[in-house]
């Protein structure tokens, strides 16, 4: 599986290779990958739906318990199949829909990217790898919908998305970490296994928040769901892969994947129970009012997401198993009812639905594949969306406190999704024709092979209902659910609630069908009203706010100014060090009268005296001469204490300072004041406590020696191993060579810089 | 002082002019011998490049840029390499040996009754000692030559 | 004498902290002198001053006689004083490029020349 995974990545790397050596025809050779894929996981079927869990894990960073390990149970198994099975068309899509496209080897580098990352997000079983997954799908989703790049709105859109996903991940990552350390593990399956050891003693609401948090805006869950329709920015096969099929419903696979542990606790009941009804209610609504096709399959997938997550929520078996048929469902029909719509703009130049008409004689495949598609998003028998809708509104039925809610809200958006399915399959196609900016014909077989083998298999599975549960749903309502289940998928019912319930969704969806195309103005105003009261106006204002937040904050710290700067410095320094060592030493200010002699009181005392008299003195040259003065204390001060190389080379380098100082300095203006009082007050202030810190730490250092100086081994081994006799020297170019070579090559570099800054200067005199 | 295009090189006297000259090769040569002595006594190459960047200093003085381009044949850049190169290949002997990476070696070998003591360790000694007098020298001679 | 050095460090620390906070820049170059210099002799005081016993193995000795300053802070501060002189002569050409393209000496103004 890790080959399966890593594959992905692998041919995106060869694919600018690859489009040389094919052109045109790439997408074509892409699909190979994920058509074998689609085999592999297929040939996984018999052994997974026999109840097995394939496990496989590869160490990654063992020492933190992160590895690479890939469960494949039933759940996974949906989801990569259909990872594998719809991207195969995508990229055949893909290849017609941007054929001549110049960035077309990067459209497949990104979109390979995703998909081996999205196989990685579906298979992990360890959080952490599943966490780098995810966020490897923000990223490529990120760069796919800004694909357009020179389009100022595709930019947008693509960092809107990254923005509500990454701060969503961000959330997540508290919430695995924390998953981490209560649980004591990060594989899923061992949390799932011992969930309820280790949950008596974690803060689940804590955690179920944070994993809400990046589930919600990664499905695109009201307050979020946003970003969704604007991501429709990116090119058609984008959005019926990542924005549809997939991508959005990563959030919806954890959320059903952690169902096990959190199912019992009532906040993650309600949570999505509501919101998930919330977004059902939302995405729908949304979707009736808009005209672009783009925009209205986006808000029927935010409804879907919604109906997902409000059935994971519910938590019956019946809502289990109508999961993972509405899923599937909804997979086939709107991977291709959003190439259908990539395919009407691509031919006929437009994809407001009030603008097309009459393209059923031109367009006749796509018309039957939409209809087809159609039928299945609205739930009408004997489509398999009919199948998932059923079972959706039986599990609405009991879906516990929320039951009025949940159903209320299910059979509103079970009109209004009929309504917008018959638009989008009759709209564009029947009626009368009108007029287009191009010219209309069939779309190429490129880009008939997606939807009509995947509706064709939504009208296959309705059929034969018992192909998909036998195959596929048994195994993931398993999962979900955490307990085996017996159950069977049949269009057939009998004469029940949820039938009725169907029925009226139908007959309203054909009432508000009609209304469509006088509804628009009304409709359009109304929402204009409503527009400040989105969430996406509080996204827009809190962008903003962080934009006036970091320019507040860099004028405050970052205001070009040195002074302040070392002044904060300072400042911090001497409070933290300050603070610590008051509290862990004591303030005392000791002095050892005893152990001076009088001349070294003197030299001392001209050293100091030199450093206040370069400070207060207003002549330069009288400063660079204390400069002098100083120096030589200090060598005095390294001879008289037992450092004989150290002195030689202070006397030196004072000697060379000087010279430099009267090279460069002199030709620099003189001392000016441009200090206030106030500043001389403040740095006064600043210089005083600093030289006060340092004084307490070298009293501080001299009372408590906590190690063992590391020198006696120096001071053993010098003649004996070293053959020297100068012990300082033999550690500098024996003991410590490497530092002394890497110090020969800083103060080479200093005197590169030097010569540069001097030569670049004297070209430019030339010049 | 004020007046920045103001030489301050040329204005020397005699007596700092006939100094200089005889005081380059002595200074060289004690540098030299700090350099050699430094394993053992005060000196090594870290002094030793300062003594001899001083003495080169004080004849630049005396003498002005170009005599003492004339007499020092290197570019100060190239006394750098030197220094640089020298330092670093006196690390390699060691990985020969099959020994780490800049482990000291030593060929002791009597030459007519002199104990003489070869060793990478003088060889790295050396390289401070010429990269010490070719980073003082370059930013010396290019800030003179700035300025003239 | 340790003691005594912990307060003449103390002077020599806060004068350069002072002259570095000053916004003409040649003030900035002593402040920078100053400060290594008190750099150096906090790395000497810390590890403890010892008179007249230099860290050398005596003619025909194997180990120094009796005790002897410590070696190894003498190491670090030589190398210290050879690089504070390298980035001394940088800083220094550094600063007399800037006030020959920018044409001030304020540190306050300099910040608005690169805008």
């Amino acid at each position: 599986m890790l080959y399966a995974v890593l594959s992905g990545f692998v041919v995106a790397a060869l694919v600018p290779w690859l489009h040389w050596l094919f052109r045109s025809h790439i997408g074509w050779v892409l699909a190979v990958l994920p058509a074998s894929l689609t085999v592999y996981f297929a040939s996984m079927i018999p052994a997974v739906s026999g109840g097995e869990i394939i496990f496989q894990q590869w160490a990654w960073f063992p020492g933190m318990d992160i590895h690479l390990g890939f469960t494949l149970d039933g759940l996974s198994l949906l989801f990569a199949l259909l990872i594998s099975f719809i991207g195969t068309f995508v990229m055949i899509y893909a290849g017609g829909y941007l054929k001549g496209h110049p960035a077309l080897g990067r459209f497949f580098v990104v979109m390979l990217s995703f998909m081996a990352s999205m196989l990685g997000l579906v298979l992990s079983d360890n959080l952490i790898a599943l966490f780098v997954f995810w966020e490897l799908t923000s990223i490529t989703s990120y760069l796919l919908i800004g694909f357009n790049h020179d389009n100022e709105d595709a930019r947008k859109c693509a960092l809107q998305g990254l923005f509500v996903s990454v701060i969503g991940g961000f959330f997540l990552l508290v919430g695995m970490m924390l998953l981490g350390i209560y649980g004591g593990t990060y594989s899923i399956a061992e949390l799932l296994t011992d969930s309820g050891d280790w949950m008596s003693a974690a803060p689940v609401a804590l955690i179920i928040i944070c994993v809400l948090g990046g589930t919600f805006t990664k499905s695109a869950q009201f307050p979020f769901h946003f970003w969704l329709p604007n991501a429709m920015a990116a090119p058609t096969p984008v959005s019926a892969y990542l924005h549809s099929a997939t991508m959005v419903k990563a959030g919806v696979y954890l959320m059903a994947r952690l169902n096990p542990a959190f199912g019992e606790e009532m906040l993650w009941t309600l949570a999505l129970t509501g919101f998930g009804a919330v977004t059902m209610f939302v995405g729908a609504w949304l979707s009736y009012t808009h005209t672009d096709a783009k925009k209205v399959l986006a808000y029927s997938t935010v409804m879907a997401l919604g109906t997902l997550t409000m059935l994971i929520g519910i938590g019956t078996h019946y809502a289990m198993i109508a999961f993972s048929a509405f899923l599937l469902g909804h997979s086939l029909y709107k991977g291709a009812l959003f190439m259908i719509a990539g395919a009407i703009d691509h031919e006929a130049g437009t994809k407001d639905l009030s603008r097309l008409g009459g393209l059923r004689k031109l367009m006749p495949w796509t018309a039957a594949a939409a209809l087809v598609a159609a039928l299945s998003l609205a739930g009408v028998p004997p489509l398999f969306g009919f199948i998932g809708k059923e079972l959706m509104l039986e599990a609405a039925l009991s879906a516990g406190p929320l039951q009025a809610l949940a159903l209320t809200l299910a059979v509103v958006s079970a009109m209004l999704t009929a309504a917008i399915a018959a638009v989008i399959a009759l709209k564009p196609f029947y009626g009368p024709r009108l007029d287009t900016p191009k010219k209309p014909h069939e779309a190429p077989l490129s880009m008939l092979a997606g939807p009509v083998v995947l509706a064709a298999v939504s009208l296959l599975f309705g059929l034969v209902p018992g192909l998909p549960e036998t195959m596929l749903v048994t195994a993931a309502v398993t999962a979900v659910a955490g307990v085996p289940l017996d159950f069977y998928l049949s269009l057939w019912h009998g004469f029940n609630l949820p039938l009725l319930l169907s029925a009226v969704g139908l007959s309203g969806g054909a009432l508000l069908f009609f209304w469509w195309d006088r509804s628009r103005e009304p409709l359009r105003r109304l929402m204009d009203r409503l527009d400040r009261f989105a969430p996406e106006t509080g996204y827009f204002k809190a962008l903003d706010g962080i934009v006036w937040l970091c320019d507040w904050q860099t004028r405050l710290l970052q205001n070009g100014k040195m002074g302040n700067y070392m002044i904060v410095l300072v400042m911090t320094t001497v409070v933290v060090v300050g603070y610590t060592l008051a509290a862990q030493h004591g303030i005392r200010f000791t002095l050892d009268w005893q152990d001076i002699n009088f001349y070294e009181m003197a030299i001392v005392a001209l050293l100091m005296v030199t450093a206040v008299f370069a400070t207060t003195t207003r002549s330069r040259l009288g400063a660079v001469a204390t400069m002098g003065v100083l120096g030589f204390m200090v060598a005095l001060i390294f001879i008289l204490f037992s450092a004989p190389d150290l002195g030689i080379t202070q006397v030196l380098v004072e000697t060379l300072t000087v010279i430099l100082l009267v090279l460069v300095l002199f030709r620099l203006p003189g001392f000016a004041r441009y200090s206030t009082l106030f500043e001389i007050f403040r740095d006064g202030f600043v210089a005083v406590s600093f030289g006060l810190l340092m004084t307490m730490l070298v009293l501080a250092t001299l009372d408590a020696r906590m190690f063992e100086p590391i020198s006696s081994y120096f001071i053993e081994a010098a003649y004996p191993e070293a053959l020297g006799r100068n012990i300082v020297n033999v550690i500098l170019v024996d003991f410590r060579s490497l530092d002394t070579l890497g110090e020969l090559f800083v103060l080479g570099i200093a005197a590169l810089g030097v010569y540069s800054m001097l030569k670049l200067r004297a070209e430019k005199l030339n010049d | 002082m004020t007046d920045p295009n103001k030489k301050i090189m040329k204005d020397n006297t005699v007596i700092l002019h006939t100094a200089a000259l005889a005081l380059l090769p002595l200074q060289l040569l004690f540098s030299v011998f700090l350099l050699l002595r430094g394993h053992d006594e005060p000196g090594g190459g870290f002094i030793a490049g300062l003594v001899g960047a001083g003495a080169v200093v004080l004849y630049l003085f005396a003498h002005g840029v170009d005599a003492t381009r004339r007499i020092m044949r290197f570019d100060p850049r190239d006394l750098l390499g030197i220094g640089l190169f020298l330092g670093t290949v006196s690390a390699f002997p060691a990985l020969l040996r099959g020994e780490p990476f800049l482990s000291a070696q030593w060929w002791i070998f009597d030459l007519a009754g002199t104990e003489i003591k070869l060793s990478t360790v003088l060889v790295f000694d050396i390289g401070v000692y010429f990269a010490v007098v070719g980073t003082i020298l370059t930013v010396v001679v290019s800030l003179t030559e700035a300025e003239e | 004498m340790e003691t005594l050095m912990a307060y003449a460090i103390g002077v020599l620390f806060g004068c350069a902290v002072y002259m570095m906070l000053r916004r003409s820049i040649v003030k900035l170059v002593i402040g920078l002198i100053i400060l290594s210099n008190a750099a150096n002799l906090l790395i000497f005081a810390v590890s403890g001053m010892t008179r007249g016993a230099p860290p050398l193995i005596p003619e025909g000795l194997q180990l120094p006689e009796g005790a002897v300053a410590d070696p190894l802070p003498q190491a670090l501060v030589l190398t210290a004083i050879v690089i504070a002189f390298g980035v001394l002569a940088f800083s220094v050409v550094l600063i007399h490029r800037a006030f020959e393209v920018v044409e001030t000496d304020d540190l306050d103004q300099m910040k608005d020349t690169d805008t």
